[in-house]
């Protein structure tokens, strides 16, 4: 009865779900291993291009150092915000949370001013006599990072404050009291039980960066291409969908690869789990 | 928490603070610019950018496909999403555990790989119009929020309180609404506003669903600055920090801002 009840209230989601995203999702990798020509002459296809090849190797290398990037700086401004006095952190939480909400496009468009030839860099650049030329600063690795970690700054931030906020006081007293300096603490106290939330943040923020599209649309262009982008010019602008078609079953496999096998190492090296 | 802080932290705090604050101060002086061509600082002030997204009807008619897409999708995915929250913490040991991990999928699927799945089987293989397969894509992406956002509040819900009502003669569906519903509103507000929120600033979901004569702002705010570098994006993009704005001042008033942090 309860069970009957259950999965009548869940029907309807549970059947979109299944319709519109595992049907869908599904029929799209399972399109790559029946081509005709063996079950894997799509990805001997992929792999055996070397521009494609170069694209999967430099969306790996955005998404890595974007994620590093973030984890840098977002543990030590969450650390600030989470010692912060209260009425302080409720300012800074909101500071973060305003860029979170506001889109992608928006977001990244801001750093087209910034770093144009025209942009504010250049500008000042140009003005103070250091270069006489602005400078190619879109359309280069450099500039989607940039973006990238300007987009995901916020999102760590916000994971990691729950995070350290959680930490209770007595322990670092604990630390302190058997003499342990401020370093020492933050090493040997703090950082270790803030690793479940930096893994959760880490995967967060590469499996974000590594499926993206307008950042490195805009400011990577097609010199700059990625996965995210590779994917829509094969599918809509080439029409190849079975090329698109592997372009996204890579895209899954890697998504889940880094969910699933960073949530083993945080099951591990979870401090707190008995 | 107590504690000093070293000053250079706060320092490299303070600097993050305006690295994530500066670009969209620039955006907005950017609107703002008596120029052809998007520069910072503005070059005059004018606020007739503003006046020329109206005059777009690109802009005009996207701005309303927009709309209608974020509160149409939110919408039915609340529908949706309460009597599936419902279930799984009320009927929580009669369902398998696979099943809440089943609504948080459309998160842990690329949206850009679902966005062209969408587009083959559902507007192309299944022939569904333009508009109803963009309707589809939507309510996948916002569901999770719907689903996790109300289980949340609803796991904190005593369900004691139902069964108090139900024995005493109130029927079930009306003792939903007028005793559970009511318990977790803040819960069904957070997951409104999200939902709304990412739907209307969606990109790679719309980018494969988006047909002639029917595209999404974000999506022509794309096709627009990639073809002309002029002031009025930066104004379109202030609408929408506005729209941002007044949303955290509802949540504000609703339930609090921290909230959005948890």
């Amino acid at each position: 009865m309860k069970r009957l009840a259950g999965w009548t209230m869940s029907a309807p989601a549970t059947l979109l779900v299944a319709l519109c995203l595992i049907v869908p999702v599904t029929a799209t990798i399972a399109a790559t291993f029946v081509t005709g020509q063996g079950p894997f002459a799509a990805y001997a296809a992929f792999f055996g291009s070397g521009f494609r090849r170069a694209v999967l190797i430099r969306t790996l290398e955005i998404a890595g150092a974007t994620t590093i990037l973030s984890l840098l700086i977002g543990f030590l401004t969450a650390y600030v915000v989470s010692r912060a006095p209260p009425r302080w952190r409720s300012i800074l939480i909101i500071m973060a949370v305003f860029p979170l909400l506001t889109g992608v496009v928006v977001r990244s468009f801001a750093w087209l001013i910034i770093l144009g030839r025209n942009g504010i860099v250049n500008n000042t650049l140009v003005g103070l006599g250091i270069t006489a030329e602005p400078l190619p600063m879109i359309y280069t690795q450099g500039s989607v990072i940039v973006a990238m970690v300007y987009l995901f700054v916020p999102l760590m931030v916000l994971t990691l404050v729950g995070v350290l906020e959680n930490i209770p006081d007595d322990v670092i007293q604990a630390a302190q009291s058997l003499g342990a300096g401020p370093f020492a603490t933050f090493r040997e106290v703090i950082f270790p039980l803030a690793v479940p939330g930096l893994i959760v943040g880490a995967v967060l923020v590469f499996t974000g960066s590594f499926t993206s599209y307008a950042t490195p649309q805009l400011l990577g262009g097609e010199r700059q291409m990625v996965m995210g982008t590779l994917l829509h010019q094969r599918a809509m602008v080439a029409f190849d969908w079975p090329g698109a078609a592997t372009i996204s079953a890579i895209m899954v496999a890697v998504t889940l690869a880094v969910v699933l096998g960073m949530t083993r190492v945080a099951k591990r090296l979870n401090p707190m789990a008995t | 928490m107590t504690g000093r802080l070293h000053p250079g932290l706060i320092a490299f705090a303070v600097a993050v603070y305006i690295f994530l604050m500066g670009p969209l101060v620039i955006v907005i002086g950017a609107s703002l610019s008596d120029t052809t061509y998007l520069t910072f600082p503005p070059q005059g002030l004018t606020l007739r950018w503003f006046e020329r997204i109206f005059e777009m009807s690109a802009f005009r008619r996207t701005m309303i496909t927009s709309f209608q897409m974020a509160t149409l999708s939110t919408l039915l995915a609340l529908l949706i999403g309460i009597p599936a929250a419902y279930a799984l913490n009320r009927f929580r040991i009669a369902l398998p555990s696979w099943l809440s991990t089943l609504f948080v999928l459309p998160v842990l699927v690329p949206e850009i790989v679902l966005g062209f799945s969408l587009l083959r089987s559902v507007q192309v293989g299944a022939g569904v119009p333009v508009f109803w397969a963009l309707l589809i894509g939507h309510t996948l992406i916002v569901l999770p929020y719907a689903v996790r956002v109300v289980s949340a509040a609803l796991a904190s819900f005593d369900f004691s309180i139902e069964e108090a009502a139900i024995s005493l003669g109130s029927p079930p569906v009306k003792t939903f609404f007028t005793i559970v519903l009511p318990n977790v509103q803040a819960g069904v507000i957070a997951a409104f506003i999200l939902a709304f929120i990412t739907s209307i600033n969606d990109v790679s979901v719309s980018l494969f669903l988006t047909g002639p004569g029917i595209s999404t702002l974000p999506i022509q705010i794309l096709a627009h600055v990639e073809q002309f570098f002029d002031p009025v994006v930066a104004s379109v993009s202030v609408l929408l920090m506005v729209l941002t704005v007044a949303v955290m001042a509802v949540v504000e008033r609703t339930l609090g801002l921290t909230f959005l942090a948890k």
